[in-house]
Formats: C-alpha cells, structure tokens, sequence
C-alpha cells in the first residue's frame, strides 16, 4: 500500500505522542527510584539531586520484599501450569467433540467473566473454610488457595482462545493418529499440543500476568506466610511515610522478569489471538 | 467472546463446511469428553459458580454484622435489600445511581480511548521501519506492568503538591496547582490510568487482526483510485471487526468490574466522580458490613452484565450475518 | 484401553492436585501454639514482629506456649477479623481498634471477659477508667480489653512558636486560630497546621471531638443517628473553617488519607501545628525531629463553654486485644492476654511504641514522666470521651468522615464551604446511617 505524504506526518506526530504518553510514567518510576527520600517528598524534579542506589538495598529491609516475592512466584507459577493444563482438556474437549451441554458449558465459563469480584469473594472465602473445618486442607491464606483462586480467573480466557487454536489445526492430524492407535489423550499429547505450542505460550503468559497482579482477593486471602507482592507492596506505604523510591525500585525490581516475559511472549499472544479471534 | 466462533460451535455439524469430514464416531465413548471437562467444570464450580449461587442467596438475608457469624440462621429478607437499592428517593439509591452513571462513562470513554489509540498504533506499526520492534514492545510495557506499579506511578505522578503534573503544569505556566485525586478532577485520573495500561491490550489485538487481512486486497483498492483514508474506512476497519467485537466487550466487562484501580489509586477515600460501582459495593459492604445489601448490588450488576452481554451478542452476530 | 488411559491422567491431576493440598496443610494444633494478629503500631510491620518476637520468649519460656505472630496493617485489619469471624476460621487471639469494640461484640465471634477472666488479669480497676469504656456495649461483659492507650494532643514546632513571637501555648479554640494564623505564611510553605483532610477516620474523630464540645450528641436516646444538629454542624465547621475560612491549611492536605502523611508534614517543617495522637511521637522521631524541636498541649476548647457542651480532649483512642470464640485454646489465650497487659510488658510495650499504658501500674517507668507523655496520659484518663459503644459506631465513622472528607476537598478546591453546605452533606450523612439497608435496630 502507497502511504501518502499525509499519512507520514500524522504517523510521525502519532506515534510521538504515543510514545510520550507511554514513556513518561515509565520515567518517573525508574528515576524515582535512584532519588532520596527527600527528594521524593519535595516538589517533583525530572532529574534526581543525588543518583543513589540506596532504595535498592533498603527496600529489601522495609518490607519482607524477597518472602513476598518468592509467593507471587510460586502462586503465579503454580496457577498458570494448573490453569493451561486444565484448559488444555477441556479445550480439546470442546473442540473435537459434540456433547450435550457442550454449549452451556462454553456459555457458562465464559459468563463467570462477568461475575463482579466483589459478589462472590465473601462467599468464596467461607467455602474455603468450611473445605478447612471438614477436611483439614486449609485454603484460605494458603499458596493453593490462591493457586485454585487465580486458576479460574484466567481458565474462560484460556480455553476460548485454546478452542479457537485447536479448530485451525485440521482434524486429519488427530485422525491419522487415531488409526495409528493412539488414543485421546496421546493424540492430544502428541498431535495437537506440539501444534498448538503457540497458543499455549501465549495462554501461560496470560495466565500469570492475571495472578500476578490480582489484589481484592489477594487482600483476603492471604496472611504472613503467603502474602503475595501486590499486597505486600502496599507496606512502603502504610509507615511513617510512604518510602515512594522504594516503592518504585521495588516495583520496577519485581516487573522486570514480567515484562520481559511478557515481551518475549508476546508474539505468540498475536498469534494465538490470530488463531482465535480473526477467524 | 463467543461471537466469532459461534458458527463452529453450532451444533448442527451438518451445517458446517467440514462437519462431514470429521468423523466423530472413533471418539463416540460418550464419556470422554465429559472427563476431559472434568477438572475445568470442578475448579469453576468451586471458585465462580457455587460462590455465585451463595452471593445470590445471602442477597436475600438481612445479613449483617449480628448475623454474620451464624449466616446460616441471619433472617429471610425477601427483597428488602433490592427494594433498599433501587429506591431512588432515598439517599442509598440516588448513591447507587450516581455510581452506576459514572461506571458507564468511565467504561464507554475508556474502551473507546483504548479502542482508538490501539487500532491508531496498529496502523503506525503496520509498515516496517527501523525501530518498530522497538516501539511495538514498549508500547506493551504499560500491560505487562503489575496493576499496583502501574497505578501507583500514577498515584505518585498526580499528587497535588509534589506531583509531576502540576509541576509540569505550572513550568508551562498552566496553573498546577490542581487536585487530581480530589473532586471531578479524579475522574479524569481514574480514566487516563486506566487507558494507560489497558490500552496497549487493545493495540495487541488490533494488531493480529491486522496481520490476518492479506494485502491483495487494498492492492484491489488502490487500482480502483481509493486513498488510504478511504482503505482504512471501507476496508481495515470492516475487516478487523470480528476482533474488535470481541475486544470491546472484553474490555468493557474489564473495566465495568473494575476494582483494583480505583481502589490502589485513591485508598479508601474514594471521590464520588470516580466512585465506580465495584467499590460502591465493597464501601456498603465490606465497610459498612452490610452484606444483605452489597450482594443484592453485586446480583443487580451481574443481572445488568448479562443484559448488557447478551445484547451486544445479539446485535453483533446478527450485523455480521447480515454484512 | 484408551479411556482407561484418559480416566488415568484426569485422575492423576486430581491426585497431583490433592497431594499439593496435603502438603500445603497446616499441622493441626497441638494447643501449645497460640496465633496472633496483632496491629501495626510501630514504624514498620517487621520492627513490630522484632519487638513482640523479643517479649514472647519470655512468655514461651514461662507457660510453654509458643506465639506465632502476624502483623497485619491498618488497612486490611477490619477486613480480615470479619472475615475470620464469618468463617469461624482465624486466630486465636487478635488486636482491634478499640472504636471497633462494639461492632465486633455484636458478631459475638471474642469470648467475654466475664468477672473471673477479669479477676484472672487483676481486676477491672486495674485498668484506666477511660480505656476500659470503650471494650464493648454497656452493661454487657467487655469482648476486648484495652492494650494500648492513645489520646489526641496538639503537636507544635518551638522554633516557630519564637520566631512569630507566641510564648504561649493557646488556651481556648480562638486562641488556638489566632496562633495558627500567625504561624502560616503561604509565601513559604509554611501553614498553621496540618491534616489528613482525606482520612475518613481522622476526620469522624474530630467531628466527634469538636462536636462534643459544642454539645452534639450523635445518638438519640432512640438510638437514631442526629449527625445534622446545630451543634454538630458547628463543631465541623470548626475543622473544615480551618482550611476555608481562616487558611490556615495548606489546600494540599485535602488529599492526604493517613494521619502519618500529616506527621511527615509537620516534622518536616511546613506546618506549625499537628493535632495528633501520640502514636505519631514514634513517626516524628523516625522523619528526624529531636524531642527538643517539639512540644505538647491539650487540644483547646471554646471559651465561653457553649451550652451542653463537654471539655472533649480527645476520643478514648487505643487498641484492644480481644480472643477468639473459636479458639481452640481460650484458657492459653486469656493467659497471653494477661502476660501482655501485666505492668510489666504494659512498660515495655508502650515505650517501645510510643503509647500510652492502659494499667495504672505500669506508669511507674520514667519513659513515661516525659512532660509531653504527661500530656497525652492526663488527656487519655481525665478529659476523653468514648465514641458510642453501639454496633453501627463503624458507620458513623464511615458516612460523617466522609462528608467531611468531601468538604475538606471542597475547601481545597478554593469553593467556600458555607454553614448550609455543612448541614446539607451532615444531614445527608445522617439519611444514609438512618436508612441504613434494614440494618439498624
């Protein structure tokens, strides 16, 4: 396509803008946090008065920074890989097979997107504890019932997208490993993941970026042993003063392996929504 | 979500152009894929459906601090608590409405913002250039950042004394000395946070559709003399429709439910321009420890989702079963 | 074959997924470990584990009971008492703000402290009057008893008070406004006083305090919320006029949502005056302001005294200790809360956190014989008052500070605030507390 002179211009001019828009927060949180204290509770300067790496070695002793960490970790990690591999059957399921009450299945899952938080936190919290008085598994403010929690959150969007990635790959595939005997969960295992590797990347990312960040049911759900970083961060801020260098260094600190993930990913998210939706 | 692959999920698999090909009756153990489901339907019962149901009921209870601890035994209320909401001459449901207005801008200024700066990247970075690697992640960055950095940079950037915004503001010899989080001014700062990190969500999306529209055919359109304003009017923006339908109702659902902004960006002391229904409901439930009532609010904002949902579906399919 | 393998996998996640369960679960108590929530009253969450770890070695060594402690924030405290009070699931002793005490009785989820547990930690007149008012209801066994005392209490810079020539600390309310004025000169952020305008707490505090003053009562003899009277509108007049009126706030502080945001203020010189509890002695030496730079006095009242109207100082402030219904170990429990209110830790405890002993015993330690501790001590026991100990006292918090918190952002926004917008956003207050949602009884 010829792009006219016009069309140049307004690129320019758009993509400056937007770069701007994107760029300066992004500043602000990483100058923000190689400035002191006292420049961070003074009048906004675009440039620190003294370059420190202080809040970087302090942030670690404000705030149990690096307990917190390991749980959005394991949480995030953990409710991912659960959430993929549940979402990998049933996808498969919905994709490859005509059932009754397939449909309200895929209905129903999907609708539980809509479902306010807040309706059903409450109610969620006092299931975990009767689960807790009758079997002794404790849910709440534990690492699983987190993982259980966070799962859910990302499984409608992972097995939507997984379908929409299973229905292009041809049927022909599976069916050529059926008559070599194998049986769903080997085709599955062997045929339809290998193809559908994309999809499933970009589905994991999905997945723990949602656990990752999430903070209502985080601010119930968890206590000392399992408080997760978007809980635990909020305590720079509830001291004497809200300690915003360490606030930033410490967020900058605890995105960097989520971006970058995320960016290393993200190609494989273009695609899956390729796969899914352009259909 | 589901109106691009309605068509696959007919049914009727006569209909479909390779139904006849797949040969079902290998796989015809009737069971097999009800086990496959098996884990997904358990973990959506435990987490979304069955709270959902005792969020449904408890909005029937009178539900409050005295009754709390035996919940089981709080009083049937029948539908005192919804006739409490929707009263709209009493403070509560003028509260209520208020709220519910300033969702619905928020929601329908924020998705279309999003909406319009994602297709306008897209369209940017359609075209290789030196650089667009480059631009193409950073522009991503804002989605990938955890919730609470992104709007704590806000939070930290809006202040009145100390913020960057004023400060800017006033060196440009504009003022500054504004209250963004005070006031109608914090609607403003809910909005521009809020399209801050969903925006580039829209842009990634935007961008696969763009990808999957293959390019013969703006070649056709520009034999036939139609500029590129025009291209992008008759065919880019027809042709990406199935992506941005499901796109905006994602978006809008997000951003309808939205909690975890306003909550991070204003604490507690949430203004009422920005004073979103999700919070709403925690503020007359969590706060005030009225559960009867929140979960009677939460249900009427679910029964308005679903609404709001299913007619979108409707209208959407049925535009593009008639285009 | 082949659905024997699917079958197989399905139930492999289901057994993976349950052995992650098991190994998640807890070791069931052996009713020799006792959980603690306990509030964030120092400087920092970890600073608060230090110090209590440190005290429960000795009471570990004593009875034999370990003490797992979790300090949970301000913010989230409320939330997760409810929600271990609905789930019967939780600690099994805990601390709350003692303005709570009523609302958490009527869950009925703490044991009372009937006459024998209170003779089991020496007796009901061991604690100071004020304190021990505001445990619960009236007329009902306490559900809490107090733990950590606190009073407000003005704060005030010396080096400004002698550079504007002020000898004196202000005796009355129209001294007080006259004295913060000569304090405040915008041209170099410097202001009278300083608030946390957006702090819906802090400001239900002072409408009850200065309310009181005026003679408001917030209840009727009905139990009916009366927040729009004439003298309550007056009393929050008086705060908000602060910034309005007689500017001496900064604008600025309309957006501040936490009383240390205000401490920092202060201590870094930008305001002259600071009304504060005396917790906020502890953040003011944390932000690097000697004890040398800063006095005390009273918070003044109207002079004349308005008709009804009491010399309220402050509010009975504080924090309580309260267990758990559902504990599986009361008796061990009540024992932790009689080694955490003996003189003893009373002593320890409260000069490590800059509060106030609850326990007239525990006042003989001479960190507490400072001149400014005198103040806050004499405030807390002779001219406070409790907020009302009624089950809805939360939302008298929640609907009053925020109308104020609204016309505190009003003020800060150069509108007037006028008389009749007080009434207006008082009553309307007021409508929501009485409407309530068919919670009031």
């Amino acid at each position: 396509m010829r792009e006219p002179r016009w069309f140049q211009w307004v690129r320019g001019v758009g993509l400056c803008l937007l770069t701007l828009f994107t760029v300066i927060p992004l500043y602000v949180m990483v100058t923000t946090s190689v400035k002191p204290l006292s420049d961070v509770q003074d009048t906004f300067q675009w440039w620190p008065s003294v370059l420190t790496p202080q809040p970087y070695v302090d942030m670690w002793s404000t705030v149990r920074l690096a307990d917190y960490f390991v749980n959005s970790v394991v949480v995030s990690l953990g409710a991912a890989a659960f959430s993929v591999l549940i979402a990998l059957f049933a996808a498969y399921a919905i994709s490859r097979y005509r059932f009754r009450g397939r449909d309200v299945f895929r209905f129903t899952v999907l609708s539980t997107q809509m479902f306010p938080g807040i309706l059903f936190l409450l109610p969620l919290y006092l299931i975990y504890a009767t689960v807790g008085q009758a079997t002794g598994i404790v849910l709440q403010g534990s690492h699983i019932g987190l993982i259980i929690t966070y799962l859910t959150f990302s499984l409608p969007f992972s097995i939507w997208m997984l379908v929409s990635y299973f229905d292009s790959i041809p049927v022909d595939l599976d069916e050529a490993a059926f008559i070599d005997g194998a049986g769903p969960v080997q085709t599955l295992w062997r045929v339809v993941i290998p193809a559908a590797k994309p999809g499933i990347a970009a589905v994991s990312i999905y997945a723990f970026m949602t656990a990752w960040g999430e903070t209502l049911f985080a601010s119930i759900m968890t206590d000392a042993d399992s408080t997760t970083l978007a809980i635990g961060l909020r305590e720079y801020s509830t001291q004497s003063t809200v300690y915003w260098n360490e606030v930033m260094s410490a967020s900058l600190v605890v995105s960097i392996p989520v971006v970058l993930g995320f960016l290393a990913l993200q190609r494989y998210l273009v695609q899956g929504l390729t796969a899914g939706a352009v259909k | 979500m589901t109106v691009t692959s309605t068509p696959r999920a007919a049914p009727t698999s006569g209909a479909e152009p390779n139904g006849s090909r797949r040969r079902r009756p290998r796989l015809s153990k009737r069971s097999v894929p009800y086990l496959l489901l098996a884990p997904a339907l358990f973990f959506e019962l435990l987490v979304h459906i069955v709270p959902m149901l005792g969020g449904l009921w408890m909005s029937f209870l009178r539900l409050n601090q005295f009754f709390l601890r035996e919940w089981m035994s709080a009083p049937f209320t029948g539908l005192a608590n919804y006739r409490f909401a929707l009263d709209f001459d009493g403070a509560a449901g003028v509260e209520l409405l208020q709220s519910f207005g300033v969702t619905a801008a928020f929601s329908v200024i924020t998705v279309g913002v999003s909406w319009v700066l994602g297709l306008a990247a897209a369209l940017f970075l359609q075209r290789s250039f030196p650089g667009r690697t480059l631009l193409r992640g950073l522009f991503l960055v804002p989605y990938a950042l955890p919730i609470y950095t992104s709007v704590m940079i806000w939070k930290f950037m809006l202040d009145r004394s100390d913020g960057m915004v004023n400060a800017t503001l006033s060196d440009l010899g504009l003022g500054g000395e504004r209250f963004w989080l005070l006031g109608n001014n914090a609607f403003l700062s809910l909005t521009i946070t809020a399209v801050w990190r969903l925006w580039p969500f829209a842009f990634l999306a935007l961008m696969a559709g763009l990808q999957s529209i293959p390019t013969d055919i703006y070649d056709a359109a520009a034999v036939d003399g139609a500029g590129l304003w025009q291209q992008i009017r008759t065919i880019t923006v027809p042709m990406l429709s199935p992506v941005s339908q499901v796109l905006i109702l994602v978006l809008f659902l997000w951003t309808f439910n939205d909690f975890n902004v306003p909550y991070l960006l204003f604490d507690q002391a949430v203004p009422s321009s920005a004073n979103l229904i999700s919070i709403h409901i925690y503020q007359n439930s969590f706060l005030t420890w009225n559960f009867g009532l929140g979960s009677a609010m939460s249900t009427l904002l679910l029964l308005f989702l679903l609404v709001i949902t299913a007619g979108y579906l409707m209208l959407t399919s049925r535009r593009s079963r008639n285009a | 074959m082949r659905h024997r393998r699917l079958s197989g996998v399905i139930v492999l996640i289901l057994v993976l997924m349950s052995s992650l369960l098991a190994g998640c679960a807890r070791e069931q108590d052996d009713g020799r470990t006792l959980t603690y929530w306990a509030s964030n009253q120092g400087n920092s969450p970890q600073q608060d584990r230090r110090i209590l770890n440190e005290e429960f070695e000795k009471f570990t060594a004593r009875t034999g009971i370990e003490v797992n402690v979790e300090v949970i924030g301000w913010g989230d405290l409320l939330n997760k008492i409810l929600g271990s009070a609905v789930s019967g699931v939780g600690p099994d002793v805990v601390n709350l703000g003692n303005t709570w005490a009523a609302s958490l009785q009527a869950t009925g989820a703490f044991v009372p402290f009937t006459e024998e547990r209170m003779r089991q930690l020496g007796g009901r007149e061991r604690f100071l009057e004020t304190s021990m008012s505001s445990t619960g209801m009236p007329g009902r066994p306490p559900s809490s008893v107090p733990l950590y005392g606190l009073s407000y209490g003005v704060f005030y810079n010396k080096a400004m008070f002698r550079e504007a020539g002020i000898e004196q600390p202000p005796s009355n309310w129209s001294e007080f406004v006259d004295v913060a004025r000569r304090l405040t000169r915008p041209s170099q952020e410097q202001w009278g006083m300083t608030l946390a305008g957006a702090s819906y707490t802090e400001n239900a505090h002072f409408a009850f305090m200065l309310g009181n003053q005026e003679g408001a009562q917030l209840f009727d003899s009905d139990g009916r919320a009366t927040f729009a009277s004439p003298p309550m509108v007056t009393g929050v007049q008086r705060y908000v006029e602060l910034m309005s009126e007689y500017e001496v706030v900064n604008p600025d502080d309309a957006e501040i949502g936490s009383a240390t945001e205000a401490v920092g203020n202060f201590a870094n010189g930008e305001a002259g005056m600071l009304v504060a509890q005396n917790s906020a002695i502890a953040a003011i030496r944390a932000a690097g302001m000697a004890d040398s730079q800063w006095g005390v006095f009273p918070l003044p009242v109207p002079e004349p005294m308005p008709e009804g109207g009491e010399a309220v100082r402050s509010h009975v402030a504080g924090t309580n200790i309260a267990v758990y219904r559902n504990s599986d170990n009361k008796e061990a429990a009540v024992e932790l809360v009689e080694f955490l209110t003996s003189a003893e830790e009373q002593s320890i405890l409260n000069e490590k956190y800059g509060s106030l002993p609850v326990v007239t015993d525990a006042y003989d330690n001479p960190a507490f014989d400072t001149k400014a501790l005198r103040t806050f001590s004499s405030v807390l026991a002779e001219s406070s008052k409790r907020v009302p100990m009624i089950p809805n006292e939360n939302r008298f918090e929640t609907t009053v500070g925020a109308a104020v918190r609204d016309l505190f952002a009003r003020a800060g926004t150069d509108r007037s605030v006028s008389r009749s917008d007080i009434a207006d956003a008082l009553d309307e207050a007021q409508q929501k507390m009485r409407s309530g949602g068919g919670s009031t009884r």
